[in-house]
C-alpha cells in the first residue's frame, strides 16, 4: 500500500517536466516551422465571411510561390498580447498580421524586419498607409486593402423627411435634429471609452484642422463640441457612449438612427436586409474649404525577425503577393475595402459603385501613428477619456482634454 | 488510510527509497547515506516526507510564488512591449508606484473599489441569507428552485454581461421600461450611461453574479443548525425573528464569516463584470483597482505599472485573507 503511494508520488513528480514541456510546445503553435516549404502565418480573420476571403487569397499565393502555409487565426483584441508571447518565446511566425496603428508600437522592439531588405517594391502604395508602416525610415509592412470612416444614411427616412444629405456640422445637427423621433436618434456614432472611440472622433477632429499631438487646441474643442451638441439636444442617444461600431450598426439596421457614422466593413451586413435603402458619403466638414479628413484603417503584412533569412526572403515575396494588383483588387471587391495602390482606384470605383465615397476618402485619409508613432496609444487614451468627459457633462468640451491629460 | 507514515513500517522499504531517487539527482558516485542503525531509519523517513510535501510546494511555487515574485519585481522595472522581444527590463525603483500614487484616479479607483466591495457584499449577503433562510422551510419544489439559483454561476460572464448591457440600456432596455411604465421614473435613467449612477448598476449586476456561493454556503450552514434547538425555542417563546436573532445568527457564525471575507476577496478583485459592462467608463465613474491594473497592462501595455496597481490589489487582499485565516483557526479550534 506505502509502496505504491510513493510510486505514485514518484510518477507525479516525473510527469512535472513533461507536462512543462508540453506547454511550451503547445505555445509555438505558430511558431517559425523547422520545414523549409512551410510559411507560418498570424493574422486576426477569425470570422466569416473575412476568415474565407483572406484564407483564399493567402491560399493563392501560397500556390504561386509553391510554399505550404500553417495559418493561424487570433481574435482581434488578443493578437497584440500574442505577438508579445511569441516574441519572448522566440516563435514569431513568418509571416505575421498587425492593425496598422500597431505596427510602429511592435517594430520599436525589434520584432519586425525592414521590407528594404528583401528588396520589396513599395512604391505605388496610398501615403497614408506607407506612413502606419514605416518606422524610423523603414517601411516594415504591407497592405492590400484599407478602410476608413463615412456618413452612412438611411435614405428612406431621409426621402420620408424631405431632407438632404448633411455636408456641413451645421446641417449634421440640424438634419439629425429633425429626424430624432420617438425612439428614434438621427445620429450614432461610437464614443466608448476604448480606441474605437478615438477612432470615430478623428473624422471630425481632423477634417477641422486639429490634431492628435494638440488637443488643446480650439479646432479639438469645436470637433467635442459637436458631439456634446449633438447629444445634448438629442439628436444622438446618451448611450453612445458605450456603442461600439457594431452597435452602431445595430442600432442603423433596426430603424433606431436615421445615419451613422460607421465604416465599408459594415457593408456587408447592411446589405444582407434588403429592405434597408442606404447611402454613404464622406464626413461632413464644419467651415467651407475644409477637406473631410477621416483615419485610415486596415491590417498590414509584415515579415517578423525569426532569424531564418531564407525563409525570411520567402516570406517578404509572400507579402509582396497578398499586396499585388490581382489580390487588391479581388480582396477590395469581396470585403468592401479599398485597393492601396492610388492607380487601382478608378477600376475599382467602376467595379464597386457603393464604394466610391469611400475610395475619395481614403485619397486624403491619414494614418493614427503618422504624427505620434508608437505615442499614439497615449494620445488615443487621453482622447476618449476627454471625449466620455465632455459627454457625460463632467467636464466642458473645452476643458475635457487637458483634464483627461492630466490624468 | 493515513498519510502520516508510521515509522515502524518504514523499516522494510527503506533501503527501497534510498535507492529510489538516485535518477532524480544524485550520481553513482555520491556517498552513500551512513551505515549507522538509527539515523539509517530516520532519514528515509524524513525523505518519504518530504516527498509527500513536494507535489503541493511545487505547485505552490510554481503557480503561486513564482508568479507573486514576478509581479513585485516587474513593478519596479520598465516593463513595455519592448521588452518581450529584447527581454530587456530596467529598474527604475518605485517610479512605477510613484505615477500609480499620483495618477488622478487613484483616490477614485480606491474609493470605488471600497463602494464596490462594500455595496456589493451588503447586497449579495443580505439577500443571500434571506433566501437560504426562505429554503429552509419544506415547500413544494424547493430543490428545483434552489438548483434554478445557481444559474449567474453557470452562465458564463461575458454572456450575462452582454444580457445586463441590454436590460440597462437607457434608450430601451427593459428596466428602464417598467420602471417607466409603473410610474417610477419620469424620465429613463442612464444605468450605464450617468457617471453618478454607473457604479450603482455594476454593484447590482455583481450582487446578482453573487447570490448563488452566499445561498449555496448560507444553506449548507443552516441545515447543521439542529431542528432541537427551535423546537426548545419555541417552547419558550422564541419564534420568527427572536428564532432567527437568537439561534439562527449565533450558529451560523462561523459560517457567516467565512462568507464574509471570501466574498470580500472575490470581490475585491472582480474584473470580468466591470470590464462587461461599462468598461470602466463612462468617464471612468466606474475604475477600480482591478480594472486599473487590467487596462494598464494589457490595453496601454504597461507592464510595470499594471503589476503596481495589482500589488496594491494584493496588499488589500491580503489583509483580508489574514483575517479570514484567523477567524477559520478559530472556528477550527472550537
Amino acid at each position: 500500500m506505502e509502496k505504491k503511494h510513493r510510486l505514485t508520488v514518484l510518477a507525479s513528480l516525473a510527469l512535472v517536466p513533461l507536462a512543462l514541456s508540453g506547454c511550451s510546445a503547445g505555445g509555438s503553435g505558430g511558431g517559425a516551422s523547422s520545414d523549409a516549404d512551410t510559411l507560418s502565418v498570424v493574422d486576426y480573420y477569425v470570422n466569416d465571411p473575412d476568415q474565407g476571403l483572406v484564407v483564399a487569397a493567402l491560399d493563392k499565393c501560397a500556390a504561386e510561390l509553391k510554399v505550404k502555409l500553417n495559418r493561424t487565426g487570433v481574435p482581434g483584441k488578443d493578437l497584440i498580447q500574442k505577438v508579445l508571447q511569441m516574441s519572448s518565446s522566440k516563435t514569431l511566425p513568418d509571416v505575421l498580421m498587425l492593425d496598422n496603428p500597431d505596427l510602429q508600437e511592435i517594430a520599436s522592439s525589434g520584432g519586425l524586419t525592414p521590407l528594404s531588405q528583401f528588396n520589396v517594391d513599395t512604391s505605388g502604395f496610398a501615403q497614408g498607409i506607407l506612413d502606419a508602416a514605416t518606422y524610423k525610415g523603414e517601411v516594415y509592412g504591407l497592405a492590400p486593402t484599407v478602410n476608413t470612416l463615412g456618413l452612412f444614411v438611411n435614405k428612406a427616412m431621409l426621402d420620408e423627411a424631405g431632407l438632404a444629405i448633411p455636408t456641413t456640422w451645421d446641417e449634421l445637427k440640424t438634419t439629425a435634429q429633425a429626424l430624432s423621433s420617438g425612439d428614434r436618434y438621427g445620429l450614432a456614432f461610437s464614443s466608448i471609452a476604448t480606441y474605437e472611440g478615438s477612432w470615430q472622433f478623428l473624422p471630425f477632429l481632423w477634417t477641422n484642422g486639429g490634431s492628435e499631438d494638440k488637443l488643446d487646441s480650439p479646432e479639438a474643442a469645436e470637433a467635442l463640441q459637436l458631439q456634446v451638441d449633438l447629444v445634448n439636444s438629442g439628436a444622438a442617444s446618451k448611450s453612445v457612449i458605450n456603442w461600439s461600431q457594431a452597435d452602431v450598426k445595430d442600432q442603423f439596421m433596426a430603424g433606431k438612427a436615421a445615419m451613422m457614422i460607421n465604416g465599408p466593413w459594415q457593408i456587408p451586413a447592411l446589405n444582407a436586409d434588403p429592405s434597408l435603402t442606404w447611402t454613404s458619403v464622406q464626413v461632413p466638414i464644419n467651415r467651407a474649404g475644409q477637406t473631410p479628413t477621416a483615419p485610415l484603417g486596415g491590417e498590414v503584412w509584415t515579415v517578423p525577425q525569426t532569424g531564418n533569412k531564407e525563409k525570411q526572403a520567402k516570406a517578404a515575396k509572400f507579402v509582396e503577393c497578398i499586396t499585388d494588383d490581382d489580390n487588391q483588387l479581388s480582396l477590395a471587391e469581396s470585403r468592401f475595402t479599398v485597393p492601396t495602390k492610388t492607380a487601382l482606384a478608378a477600376e475599382y470605383v467602376q467595379k464597386v459603385p457603393d464604394m466610391a465615397a469611400f475610395t475619395e476618402q481614403v485619397a486624403n485619409a491619414r494614418s493614427r501613428t503618422g504624427i505620434l508613432g508608437e505615442d499614439w496609444p497615449k494620445a488615443a487614451t487621453v482622447m476618449y477619456t476627454g471625449i466620455q468627459l465632455a459627454l457625460t457633462g463632467k467636464e466642458s468640451a473645452t476643458d475635457a482634454f487637458s483634464k483627461a491629460k492630466a490624468g | 488510510m493515513t498519510l502520516q507514515v508510521p515509522a515502524s513500517e518504514t523499516a522494510g522499504p527503506a533501503s527501497e527509497t534510498r535507492r529510489r531517487p538516485r535518477p532524480l539527482g544524485a550520481g553513482p558516485g555520491s556517498p552513500e547515506i551512513p551505515a549507522a542503525p538509527p539515523r539509517r531509519r530516520r532519514r528515509p523517513e524524513r525523505f518519504t516526507r518530504l516527498l509527500f510535501v513536494a507535489p503541493a510546494a511545487l505547485y505552490i511555487l510554481a503557480f503561486f510564488g513564482y508568479p507573486i515574485v514576478k509581479n513585485l519585481t516587474m513593478s519596479l522595472q520598465e516593463y513595455t512591449t519592448k521588452t518581450f522581444f529584447t527581454g530587456e527590463a530596467p529598474w527604475v525603483g518605485f517610479a512605477n508606484y510613484v505615477s500609480v500614487f499620483t495618477s488622478s484616479l487613484f483616490t477614485p479607483a480606491l474609493w470605488n473599489t471600497a463602494l464596490f466591495t462594500i455595496g456589493s457584499i451588503a447586497g449579495q449577503f443580505v439577500i443571500g441569507l434571506a433566501l437560504a433562510v426562505f429554503f429552509r422551510r419544506r415547500f413544494p419544489l424547493n430543490g428545483f428552485l434552489r438548483s434554478m439559483l445557481l444559474l449567474p454561476w453557470l452562465l458564463p460572464m461575458i454572456v450575462s454581461s452582454a444580457t445586463w448591457r441590454s436590460i440597462l440600456d437607457q434608450d430601451s432596455g427593459i428596466l428602464n421600461r417598467f420602471l417607466g411604465s409603473i410610474g417610477l421614473t419620469d424620465a429613463p435613467i442612464g444605468w450605464l450611461t450617468d457617471p453618478s449612477v454607473a457604479l450603482i448598476a455594476v454593484i447590482m449586476v455583481n450582487i446578482w453574479v453573487g447570490i448563488p456561493f452566499n445561498v449555496a454556503l448560507l444553506y449548507g450552514g443552516l441545515q447543521d443548525i439542529p431542528e432541537e434547538l427551535y423546537e426548545a425555542g419555541a417552547l419558550d417563546g422564541a419564534t420568527g425573528w427572536k428564532a432567527f436573532w437568537h439561534i439562527t445568527v449565533p450558529n451560523l457564525r462561523p459560517v457567516i464569516s467565512v462568507v464574509l471575507v471570501l466574498g470580500v476577496v472575490y470581490t475585491l478583485k472582480v474584473l470580468d463584470v466591470i470590464l462587461g459592462l461599462t468598461n470602466g467608463g463612462p468617464a471612468n465613474a466606474t475604475q477600480t483597482l482591478a480594472v486599473r491594473s487590467y487596462q494598464e497592462s494589457f490595453v496601454n501595455f504597461e507592464f510595470g505599472i499594471g503589476s503596481a496597481w495589482s500589488n496594491i490589489l494584493i496588499l488589500v487582499s491580503l489583509i483580508f485573507a489574514v483575517i479570514y485565516l484567523r477567524a477559520n483557526r478559530r472556528a477550527v479550534d472550537e
